[in-house]
Parts: C-alpha cells; sequence; structure tokens
C-alpha cells in the first residue's frame, strides 16, 4: 500500500510527522513552563512537592517526545540532523545539559542522603524550565530566520561563525519565538496545577499568574507571527532546485495553503478559548483547549516553514545550501519503511491517552502527598 | 570525499562520546534486568496474593527508579551526540542509522515511559492486573529499545543491506530486514541484554545478601536471591550461547577483532585459546608499535578455531595475516584494499567532477558504474581503505581488547558459579551460615559492572579504526568544530556525570540501609 505512494509525497508525510512531534512537544513542554513557576507558586514545602508531583507524573513524556523528535528528524531528514547538530553545536549542547539535569531531579529531590540538597534539585527544574524551553524556541526560529553554514558537494557542513549556534539569540526574531515557548509553556502549566491540584491557594494564584504570562505571551507570540507575514523566505523551485529569496513568503505560504491557515487559526482561538475558560467560566478544563490549540498552532507553523516549495532551514551564508524537504530526506525505501512503522502512532497515542487518565483520575491533594504511596 | 581532520580533535570527540556511553552503560543494564525481575516478583503477588512479594516487588522497583532517572539523562545526549560531534556520519549513514532510532522512539521509549508513570504511581489507581500488565510492559519497552539501538550498533560493525548513492554521498538502506536480522545484530542484542540480566542478577543477589550478613529482611532476602539466582543462572546460559554466536561472527566479518581479542600475531591452522595470559609491555616487532606478544599464557588447544569456524583445524588469521595478506588461506592484504579503496575514492570524486562540469552522460555513467553490485562488492566496500595511509593505524588497541575480552569472559563464568551456589544454598536454607559466601556475592557486584563495561571495550576498541567497518575510518566522522569545543563539554559532562553518578551512589545506598517498607517500597 505504502510503497505505491510517491516519493514527494512521503517526504511531505514525513515533514508533518515531524511537525506533529514538534506540537506534541511544545504542548508537553508545560512540564518545563511549570517548573519554572515552583517558587511562584508553590509558596510552601508541601505545595512545591504537589507541583513537583503532578508535574512529575508527566516529565517523562516529554522527554520521551524530545527523544523521538530527534531520533525522528535523523531517520527522516538526516542532513538537517548532521547540518544543525553539528553546526549549532552550543545550542545544542545547553538544551541537552538541561535535560541532564531534569531527569535525575524528580528521582532525587527529596530521596535521603540526596547529597546536592533539595535546592539544588528544584535548581536544576527552573534551569530546566527556562533554557529548555528558551533555547527549543530560539532554535526553531532558525527554521525562518536561517542560519549562516554551508554544504560541501558532499553534503558535509561548515558553520560560518565561530559562535556554533549562539549566533542565533542575536536575531530577536528567533528570541520572540524562544519566548512565546517559554510564557506559553508556562500558562499551560498553570492551566495544568487547576486542573491536577486539589488545592486552594495553588488554583488562585495559577489563575492570577494565568493573566500575567498570557499577556507575555501575546506580546511574543503577536510580534513572531507578525513579523514572520512581513519577512521575506527562502522558495526552491522543484524542478531545477535552485534557490531563491521570495518577499513575504510565509505570509503567502499561508495564503496558497489556506487549510495550514485553518489549522493555524483554530490552533489560536482554541489556546485564547481555553485561557478564557480557565479564568471566567469552569476552572480545570481550560488546558484541553489550550493544550489542543497549542498542537495545531505549532502544527501549523512547522507546516508553513516546511511545505509550498519553502527551505525549512535556510543558509543566510550561502542560499543554495539550505535545506528542504526535497533534498536533506532520507531515501524513499527509508521513507516508506518507517511510514509502515508510523501506522502504530494511533496506537501509541491511544495507551498514552489511556494511561494518562488511569493515573490523573484523581487530583493530587495533602493527604496524597503526606501518605505512604510513591512520591517525588 | 572525506577530509582530514585534526586527530586531537578526533580523540576528544571519541573520548566525549566513550564517556557519555560508558556512564550510560552504567545505569542501562541494571534496568533492563531489574525490569524483569520486578515483574516476575509482581506476578507471583498477583498470583499468590502474599504481601511479602508486593513488598518485595516494590523495594526493588524504588533501587530501579533511582536507577533508571539517570539512565535516561545519559541516554539523550547519547542519541544527539551523533550529531553534535559526528555529522559527517550522521549523514553517512543517516538513512540507515537514524530508522531503528526513530522506530525505537516511536515502539518503545513511548512504552516504557507511560507505563513506568503506572508502575510507580498506580498502585492504588489502576486494577492489580492493569498495574501487573504495566510492569511487564515496562520490562518489554525497556528491552525493546536496547534492540534497536542495538540493530544500529551491529549495522556499523557489519554494514549490510544498503547501497552506496553518490548522488546524495550516502549509504541507502535496500533492505530492512537484513539489517534487522542481520546475524551480528541478533546475537548483539541477545548478548547484551542478557548481560544486563546478569548484571542485575548479581545486584539483587548482592544487596539481599548484604541484608543477610545485617540479619535483617530474611525472608524477603532469600526470595530475592532465589528469584535472581534463576533468572540469572538462565540469563547466563543464554549469555554464553550468544556470545559464542558472537565470536563467530567476529572471526567472519572482523577477524582483525578477533586477532586482538586473542592476541594472535601470526595466523595458525587448529589455533588455541588463551585462558591466561599477560601481554608484554613492549612491542613484538619492529615494524608496528601497537603488536604485541602474550607471555605466560595458558592455552586450549585448537579451541579459537573450533569455536571461530566449528573446525578444530580451521586457519584462524593473526594480525600479519591480515596486513600483509595470505594467499594460501584467501585473506587479502591491506595493499589490495587500500587499492581498491582509492578506486572507489577516485570514481566518487570523479563523478562529482563531471556533475559539477554539466556533463550528464558521464554522471549518469558513473553513477551507474558506481551503484553497480560489481562494484559496490568489490571497490566501494574498501572505500575506508583509501584514507587509511599507514597499515598501523589498521591494528587496535592489543592491551585493552585482550584484558578487556579474557577478564570479561572470566567474570562471565564466577557469576554462573555464584547463581549455582545461591540456588543450591538457598533451596537447602543454609545460605545464611555461609558468610563468606555472602560476602563474595556483595563483593561481586562491582565485578559485575566491571564486566559489562569490559564487553562495550571489547566491542568498540576491537573495532577501531573504523565507525562503519571497512566505509568510515573514526577519523573522518568528526564534526568540524574546534577542539577546544569539544574539550570544554567534555569536562562539563565529566563533572555532571560524575557529580551525579555520586549523588545516584549515595542515595541507592542509602534506601537499600534503610530496608523495605513494611507496606511497600522503602521508608523515606
Amino acid at each position: 500500500m505504502i510503497a505505491a505512494i510517491s516519493y514527494s509525497f512521503l517526504q511531505e508525510y514525513w515533514w508533518a510527522i515531524i511537525s506533529l512531534l514538534g506540537s506534541l512537544l511544545v504542548f508537553l513542554m508545560f512540564v518545563q513552563g511549570g517548573q519554572s513557576l515552583l517558587y511562584t507558586i508553590g509558596k510552601t514545602e508541601l505545595q512545591r512537592t504537589m507541583l513537583v508531583n503532578t508535574l512529575g507524573r508527566k516529565w517523562e513524556f516529554t522527554f520521551t517526545t524530545l527523544v523521538t523528535f530527534g531520533g525522528a528528524f535523523f531517520a527522516s531528514f538526516p542532513l538537517f540532523y548532521a547540518t544543525s547538530f553539528g553546526g549549532a553545536y552550543w545550542v545544542w549542547i545547553g538544551i541537552l545539559i538541561s535535560f541532564i539535569l531534569q531527569a535525575v531531579s524528580y528521582e532525587y529531590r527529596t530521596k535521603p542522603a540526596n547529597i546536592l540538597g533539595t535546592k539544588t534539585f528544584e535548581v536544576f527544574l527552573i534551569i530546566n524550565g527556562l533554557l529548555g524551553t528558551i533555547l527549543i524556541g530560539t532554535a526553531v526560529g532558525t527554521f525562518f530566520n536561517g542560519a549562516q553554514f554551508s554544504l560541501n558537494e558532499y553534503n558535509q557542513v561548515t558553520w560560518q561563525t565561530p559562535w556554533r549556534g549562539l549566533e542565533a539569540v542575536l536575531t530577536f526574531h528567533n528570541v520572540a519565538l524562544g519566548l512565546s515557548v517559554f510564557t506559553l509553556s508556562r500558562v499551560l502549566a498553570l492551566q495544568y496545577f487547576m486542573n491536577t491540584i486539589d488545592n486552594e491557594e495553588i488554583v488562585a494564584r495559577s489563575k492570577k499568574h494565568i493573566w500575567y504570562n498570557t499577556i507575555a505571551f501575546l506580546v511574543f507570540f503577536l510580534y513572531f507571527v507578525g513579523w514572520l507575514c512581513l519577512k521575506s523566505g527562502l522558495t526552491y523551485n522543484p524542478e531545477t532546485m535552485v534557490v531563491d529569496v521570495e518577499r513575504f513568503k510565509y505570509f503567502h505560504n499561508l495564503t496558497q495553503m489556506p487549510v495550514v491557515l485553518i489549522i493555524f487559526l483554530a490552533g489560536v482561538v482554541l489556546v485564547l478559548f481555553g485561557i478564557y475558560n480557565d479564568l471566567f467560566r469552569k476552572q480545570g478544563k481550560g488546558i484541553w483547549f489550550s493544550g489542543a490549540g497549542t498542537i495545531l498552532t505549532v502544527f501549523a507553523l512547522f507546516l508553513l516553514a516546511g511545505y509550498n516549495n519553502t527551505c525549512y532551514y535556510p543558509s543566510i551564508y550561502d542560499h543554495q545550501s539550505s535545506l528542504n524537504i526535497r533534498n536533506s530526506s532520507s531515501s524513499e525505501f527509508t521513507l516508506t519503511v518507517m511510514s509502515y512503522v508510523s501506522l502504530l502512532i494511533p496506537f501509541v497515542v491511544a495507551y498514552i491517552w489511556y494511561a494518562w487518565k488511569s493515573i490523573n483520575n484523581k487530583k493530587i491533594d495533602k493527604s496524597e502527598m503526606e501518605g505512604n504511596s510513591h512520591k517525588y | 570525499m572525506f577530509e582530514s581532520i585534526d586527530l586531537s580533535l578526533v580523540n576528544w570527540s571519541r573520548a566525549q562520546f566513550a564517556l557519555t556511553a560508558m556512564y550510560h552503560w552504567l545505569f542501562v543494564p541494571l534496568t533492563l534486568g531489574t525490569t524483569f525481575i520486578i515483574a516476575i516478583m509482581e506476578s507471583i503477588y498477583v498470583k499468590t496474593g502474599n504481601i511479602e512479594w508486593k513488598k518485595m516487588t516494590k523495594f526493588w522497583m524504588t533501587l530501579f527508579g533511582i536507577n533508571f532517572a539517570i539512565g535516561v539523562a545519559t541516554g539523550i545526549i547519547l542519541e544527539f551526540e551523533f550529531g553534535t560531534n559526528w555529522s559527517n556520519y550522521s549523514w553517512f549513514v543517516g538513512d540507515i542509522f537514524g530508522a531503528p532510532l526513530a522506530i525505537e522512539g516511536i515502539m518503545a521509549f513511548f512504552l516504557e515511559s507511560t507505563f513506568i508513570a503506572v508502575m510507580f504511581f498506580g498502585w492504588n489507581k489502576v486494577s492489580p492486573k492493569f498495574h501487573l500488565a504495566s510492569s511487564w510492559l515496562v520490562a518489554i519497552g525497556a528491552n525493546l529499545s536496547a534492540l534497536w539501538i542495538l540493530v544500529a550498533n551491529a549495522w556499523m560493525q557489519h554494514p549490510i543491506g544498503t547501497i552506496f548513492n553518490p548522488e546524495t554521498a550516502r549509504n541507502e538502506m535496500t533492505s530492512f530486514w537484513e539489517v534487522l536480522f542481520s546475524p551480528v545484530a541478533i546475537n548483539k542484542f541477545i548478548h547484551t541484554v542478557t548481560s544486563g540480566f546478569v548484571l542485575s542478577s548479581i545486584f539483587v543477589i548482592g544487596v539481599s545478601s548484604w541484608f543477610l550478613l545485617r540479619k535483617r529482611h530474611h525472608t524477603l532476602a532469600k526470595k530475592s536471591i532465589l528469584v535472581a539466582a534463576i533468572f540469572g543462572i538462565v540469563s547466563s546460559m543464554v549469555l554464553i550461547y550468544s556470545g559464542d554466536g558472537s565470536a563467530r561472527q567476529v572471526a567472519k566479518v572482523q577477524p582483525m577483532k578477533l586477532a586482538a581479542m586473542e592476541g594472535l600475531n601470526d595466523g595458525k591452522e587448529g589455533a588455541g585459546l588463551i585462558l591466561f595470559g599477560i601481554v608484554s609491555p613492549t612491542k613484538s616487532t619492529e615494524d608496528s608499535e601497537k603488536m604485541k606478544e602474550i607471555s605466560m599464557k595458558i592455552e586450549v588447544p585448537k579451541l579459537l578455531s573450533l569455536m571461530a569456524f566449528r573446525d578444530q583445524n580451521a586457519f584462524v588469521p593473526g594480525i600479519n595475516d591480515l596486513l600483509t595478506g595470505n594467499e594460501k588461506h584467501g585473506v587479502m592484504s591491506v595493499a589490495e584494499k587500500k587499492e581498491r579503496g582509492d578506486v572507489a575514492v577516485r570514481y566518487l570524486t570523479d563523478y562529482k567532477e563531471a556533475k559539477k562540469s554539466g556533463n550528464k552522460v558521464l554522471t549518469d555513467q558513473l553513477k551507474e558504474q558506481i551503484m553497480s553490485d560489481e562494484f559496490q562488492t568489490n571497490y566501494f566496500k574498501y572505500l575506508g581503505y583509501g584514507y587509511i595511509n599507514n597499515p598501523d593505524f589498521l591494528i587496535p588497541n592489543i592491551p585493552i581488547t585482550f584484558y578487556s575480552f579474557h577478564i570479561m569472559v572470566m567474570l562471565g563464568m564466577w557469576f554462573v558459579l555464584i547463581f549455582a551456589l545461591s540456588i543450591w544454598w538457598v533451596v537447602k536454607d543454609t545460605i545464611e551460615k555461609r558468610r563468606w559466601f555472602l560476602w563474595l556475592a556483595l563483593l561481586s557486584i562491582p565485578l559485575a559492572y566491571l564486566a559489562s563495561e569490559l564487553g562495550w571495550l571489547v566491542a568498540e576498541f576491537g573495532r577501531q579504526p573504523w565507525v562503519i567497518q571497512d566505509l568510515m575510518p573514526t577519523t573522518t566522522a568528526v564534526s568540524k568544530i574546534s577542539k577546544e569545543s569539544v574539550m570544554v563539554t567534555f569536562i562539563l559532562f565529566a563533572l555532571i556525570f560524575t557529580t551525579l553518578l555520586v549523588a545516584e551512589v549515595s542515595i541507592m545506598i542509602k534506601q537499600i540501609k534503610i530496608g523495605p517498607k513494611e507496606e511497600g517500597g522503602t521508608e523515606q
């Protein structure tokens, strides 16, 4: 069945899978957002323990999605993997270090004989909450603003600045995306707290901070989207593969791909509706709307970056070295094999959903934290 | 095709990858095995309803959780280091190597990470049977994730099921099943996961022995020893069987590694297997500094030939045969392989030049030639030799490979003895009286970690200088970054991993000292 599908469709299909994984990752980064709020929302040790425990039961999803996102990118678009990871060395190392610190912090934080102390592990969680979101958002910003690299005829990368990826922070548009991801992850985390924790103080404080973070998110996000619509992008000719600059490329992408525009707008509306729901209506259910909205919005942004003959990893140094879904993908055979495997995704999503519901069927409360069950 | 790269950058990149891999492998084997031991214990609990088994399950689960977290932390670095430090390699093999990684994520990691939450937090939230199913799914997920990364590693040791495409300048997969079911991959997977089972069994027996030495938690300790010892001895049998299979594969596809494992300089018919030997500190020949003599050796005659080729009189090539060739036994010399590798490099360069000049006829002609079976088998297969200027470079580090192999095998046999005696004395209910044995079992825990790490040293040191056997030398695989950057990240990772390891060991020891809670888990 899949074997009969064209190579170009497989490339588009795999870009959609990458986009889906990327959007799921951004949604699941509510864990990071929540970590950055540990001391803002948790004013007592018990409250912080409740926050850590509700996030701790989900941190592995975020982690696994990040790993799968990396693995899937390697498998489907290996030239991006080789170019970006091998080139923007310091950005990726920064992201990775922040995730190493996160992985142990939940488990070790309150264990006896933890030589670094509870506070240190909480600081690790906050570092991951800040760096993980801002750096990943900034790195994804380079999908639109490009990076300084060139490829030789054997597709080997040479990075053209000694900053090895750190130069991305000099482009405010990249940083604006990083800050959008950061503030959105905090909004989602606050909604998640309201959804899963049975504590009036935490709920009241979360509600108040949704306001602040929503305003900050809207400022950065609107700047990012506005500038994106105005900026030029790199386009390639699918026949000759020659790359050219196109003015208002991303705006054109939106208008030329109305389905993507609808997904994008639906996503934004859902995010805002979720926030409205938690602020003005029945509390605690907004996370589901905002979460779904986040997935749709980010999914649409990834499609804008890669579809419609757009170079998803533009080279500022040498336009012809830019990566697109045609010149950076795996072979037709490999994409076909992996497409069969991707048929498992709905099954994976189903059991994740079932397990998630099983664990979250009762809100976390003081008595659970003081009981004998396993906790972080 | 490949540029020559500063050797110190290569060595720092190697060091960083080795550091990450070795730290990662300190934690993975315990995860692979304890998940099964926990699932077995929980199954007995669900079947019998005996609360002692639940207590046991929760105690070992707590130790598993402490170990699992740091394994995850080191694992993520390993995955991304393929890109950050080995970008040339990532492109050259991404079409093959990436697929197992992606499948690993979709099939295994999500299984593991989803059900681990149920395993830890679901005791009072889901039914006992669903909880038990979750524990088994964590065990299966953990071991499935090992499958895919080991398939990828096996492909590097024996590239198969692929074709080189000059247009993209990379290897492309032609048969997924050949990659997945390569005999190297099958043996590697079975051997590696069962080594994890053995390590976990030794860990459980060692910790339980400590309880018995301290006269604490007798029932838990003895039941744990029995479960672990049975699991360990069965795993050891499979480990030995797959080790034998691995040796045969090494003899077939990586003969230089086998020669280094046995310190065999000159090949012979009816070669013996060294049980014990000392690698001489001096070089054995004027030609190569890397060649070593093995002295004081105790050897079982003809056993190496028998193990490697199922024929006690078979010829096993030595390092000299592999370097200079041996016509009588059909061993090709390095000079011949280099000639073929040079041809492959030249064709590739010609192809790229033809393409650049816009000569379509020549481009198509060269592409067809390069992608023909004849060229791929007789020339491209030796591409890597085109970048080797000194044959000496092809000799792996003999002392490390030799000692790692022999110590690993000796320790493996020691663990079999521990398992057998544990079963015998637990069944006889006399194990508590044998304090010397309990001490030996406890002291075997670090030995199990040593054996596990040594196994990887054999596999990875033994295949140097290749990152992909015969196709890509390690020197050509690295990312073009400054040596200083890699030095800084090496130091950073070393500091972080070491700090976290100390924290992990400290927490683990404390939890063991605290022991199990009456209702299960550990006291906090």
